[in-house]
């Protein structure tokens, strides 16, 4: 296997050489962006952390940033916790096919038109829309769910909860049921059981699945731009804002770069606490 | 206990399929308001996308872009999956990072980086430009269905074939390619329907050359017009005929072998 191999080669170059050019490269070049000058509406290759000072200086960088980071890391706990009694109910208590079909059905919405199901909120939690009509007849509301919170968390859970669903499902159908089996048979109460057995034994699927949930929302913009009213605008929306509208590629690069290290830290101590194995007594 | 979970279950199905269900019933909505309680029955939304050829242009370039997409990260995914399967080399830990990476970076992120180096090297703003970059995006989850598809062939059966005289590229033919084939179709339908409802990077990089979601992004900027409605509507119908196609081709068989 050590002499030069034509077909293992025609296999393994491919992708290395599109990932190199179209992947690598890009990643690579948007670094180096950031300490890029820009000089009469024309960027210029350069090394000077203007940039840098520039947008780590800014309260409203900083604002956006924590602000990201809470509805982020808020939004994957909140979709983690409404995503677990679905998921037990499918892992224990439905029957096999019923759980690969609700499988079936939620890869689908995970890989359609985000931005369409967006809108269509939009339209269901506006001050006329679905919700305050319903709530009118029975002479509640109108709400007010736009342009809140509320509404950047409802396009968060609506965007990872497809996701999360399915991953804790598969993480808690592979439990061992003896497990469970005998923490019954020691006198554990459902409560009990969850705590003491089904957690810690899926813990590392249940880490990972917010971890995608952190991701998906924290790279999101559409959810924060149109449901959230943009107040305040989430790292995203930042980026979008200084590319398109000031032509200042170099400081969009900033964030984008704070962003990746941000989401390395965090996937980093993720995994670590995943399969971190319990220290035993 | 067993009926409140299913009860709860059913209440988060309906949160996740409501979006779609109600951009239907109002793409049919005479109402300039999409709201409740529902007006007149029309097809004025319909009719008025269709004949506009801002649309048709949009949804030309949605389809050469996705079929493109889908053929591109197909061969990438395949032949990453069988390189993957077949050797053990030094560096295969980094060789299955770059290919497993790009959906975990913020499509943001990618969209600026792409904008940037395809103008950097001066071939930004193409219907092309868009094709590469959905590759880069799609091309893990073709690797991943037809890696999973490569773990259940029987490891003799490739070497079977050698020892009956095959060449390594008859056996591929002949033995790996029929084997692998419903992860070939599965992964062509799913890498499609990701390229044809991307928007983030799509919108980045695609200059004048819109993409139908790229439309819809334009249309939602400025008001609330009941047309997205029926795009959306023609836009989720592919997609889900897409991703349940992609599904039929392989998931059901994958469950049903490995048992």
């Amino acid at each position: 296997m050590k002499r030069f191999n034509a077909y293992a080669l025609t296999f393994r170059l491919p992708i290395i050489i599109w990932q190199g050019l179209f992947f690598i490269g890009p990643l690579a070049f948007t670094i180096a962006m950031s300490f890029f000058l820009v000089k009469n509406f024309r960027m210029e290759e350069a090394f000077e952390m203007k940039n840098w000072s520039r947008m780590l200086s800014r309260g409203y960088v900083w604002d956006s940033y924590w602000f990201t980071l809470m509805m982020a890391a808020g939004s994957a706990a909140l979709t983690s916790l409404l995503a677990f009694p679905a998921s037990m109910y499918l892992a224990f208590r439905s029957s096999e096919s019923m759980r690969r079909w609700a499988i079936f059905l939620l890869i689908i919405p995970f890989f359609t038109s985000y931005l369409v199901r967006t809108f269509s909120w939009y339209v269901i939690l506006a001050e006329s829309g679905v919700i305050n009509a319903g709530l009118g007849l029975i002479g509640l509301g109108p709400f007010t769910m736009l342009n809140t919170i509320f509404g950047t968390l409802v396009g968060y859970v609506m965007l990872t909860l497809p996701l999360v669903v399915i991953l804790q499902t598969v993480t808690l159908a592979s439990i061992d049921r003896s497990l469970i089996q005998a923490a019954r048979n020691l006198g554990c109460g459902p409560v009990r059981v969850i705590f003491a057995t089904i957690l810690p034994a899926a813990k590392t699927g249940l880490i990972v699945a917010a971890l995608f949930a952190f991701i998906l929302a924290f790279g999101d913009f559409v959810a924060p731009y149109y449901l959230g009213g943009s107040k305040p605008p989430t790292l995203p929306i930042l980026i979008i804002d200084t590319t398109k509208a000031g032509q200042q590629w170099p400081r969009a690069a900033v964030v984008a770069v704070m962003m990746m290290v941000t989401l390395f830290v965090i996937a980093f101590t993720a995994i670590l606490l995943a399969y971190r194995k319990r220290a035993s007594r | 206990m067993t009926w409140v979970l299913r009860g709860y279950t059913a209440l988060l199905f309906t949160f996740v399929f409501a979006p779609i269900f109600f951009s239907m019933m109002f793409s049919f909505n005479s109402a300039r308001f999409p709201t409740l309680p529902l007006e007149g029955f029309t097809t004025h939304w319909y009719e008025t996308i269709f004949a506009d050829e801002d649309f048709w242009r949009a949804a030309r370039n949605s389809l050469i872009v996705s079929v493109s997409t889908g053929v591109l990260a197909t061969i990438l995914g395949f032949c990453t999956a069988y390189s993957d399967y077949r050797y053990r080399f030094r560096g295969q830990g980094a060789y299955l990072a770059i290919i497993l990476l790009p959906p975990t970076i913020p499509l943001i992120v990618m969209a600026l980086a792409m904008l940037a180096w395809f103008s950097k090297v001066g071939i930004s703003g193409q219907v092309w430009t868009i094709i590469i970059a959905h590759t880069v995006l799609t091309a893990p989850f073709a690797m991943a269905i037809i890696r999973l598809r490569l773990n259940q062939i029987d490891a003799s059966m490739e070497a079977a074939a050698w020892n009956l005289g095959a060449s390594e590229w008859r056996a591929m033919r002949e033995v790996i390619l029929p084997f692998c084939r419903p992860a070939i179709l599965s992964s062509l339908f799913l890498t499609a329907a990701v390229s044809f409802d991307e928007f983030t990077i799509a919108w980045f990089v695609s200059g004048l050359n819109k993409t139908l979601p790229v439309h819809v992004l334009e249309i939602v900027q400025g008001t609330i017009d009941p047309q997205v409605n029926a795009i959306g509507t023609l836009v989720f119908l592919t997609s889900m005929t897409l991703v349940i196609a992609a599904q039929l081709s392989i998931f059901f068989r994958l469950q049903r072998s490995t048992r």
